[in-house]
């Protein structure tokens, strides 16, 4: 049987990161605060 | 529709003000290309998937801290950090499963088996059957000493009991015993170690 050469040959997905991640990006920016102090400087992870 | 419009240099500024919303499109228009180029090194999902956070949590520390003096160039400075982190992976992978032996310290110093390798075994066969031999040629009272004390594990005190002679006797041969096998050892050169 002839081969179908009108098929289109599948396409890759699109990568993208995990929802989750993002979501973790996302709340570790919400998180963090950066605190300067006397030349200082102290990082905060407040949940 | 409006996200289109602002700019990244925009965004980058409102969010070092304090506006979390502007991370946000930052990463979702930026996150397929940056998530395709850490994919395209590693081939991996899961760590692409680490080193893309690890990317964003760099890019968050950096921003926050103020150190951020790239304007205008935010995707390429964030690709560059990817870059960076995916060399990061490829090395800590490369150095994890060697053991590098140039250095000062060899962990091979410090583990060892402890079960004897095929030569050590032989030597020490050949050890063992030549203190056998030295002690067959030492003097019956004393060598009867030794064997008890040696080869069977018996107290001085049933040692003495057994041959019926005090336990000074017993001492007394055991330690002539020991000198008398030490003449021989030197006397015929005799390397008893293994």
């Amino acid at each position: 049987m002839a081969k179908l050469y009108s098929q289109n040959p599948k396409k890759d997905k699109k990568l993208n990161p995990k929802d989750e991640t993002i979501r973790f990006i996302l709340n570790y920016s919400k998180a963090l605060s950066v605190i300067n102090y006397k030349n200082m400087e102290f990082e905060a992870l407040l949940n | 529709m409006r996200q289109e419009i602002i700019s990244d240099a925009i965004l980058v500024s409102s969010y070092l003000k304090g506006d979390e919303t502007s991370l946000e499109i930052l990463i979702k228009r930026h996150k397929q290309r940056i998530y395709s180029f850490i994919y395209s090194k590693v081939y991996d999902r899961d760590v692409a998937e680490d080193v893309f956070q690890d990317t964003f949590i760099k890019v968050i520390k950096t921003l926050k801290r103020g150190k951020y003096n790239e304007e205008g160039k935010f995707l390429p400075w964030v690709m560059r950090i990817a870059h960076n982190l995916v060399i990061d992976h490829f090395r800590k992978n490369n150095r994890m499963p060697k053991f590098d032996n140039s250095g000062e310290f060899s962990i091979f110093s410090v583990l060892c088996d402890s079960s004897l390798n095929a030569e050590k075994a032989i030597i020490k066969d050949q050890v063992e059957s030549d203190v056998r031999r030295l002690i067959e040629e030492l003097p019956e009272d004393q060598k009867e000493v030794l064997v008890m004390r040696m080869y069977q594990d018996m107290s001085f005190k049933e040692i003495s009991e057994r041959t019926g002679v005090s336990i000074n006797t017993a001492l007394g041969r055991m330690r002539y015993a020991l000198i008398n096998m030490r003449k021989v050892i030197e006397k015929h050169n005799i390397i008893l170690t293994n």
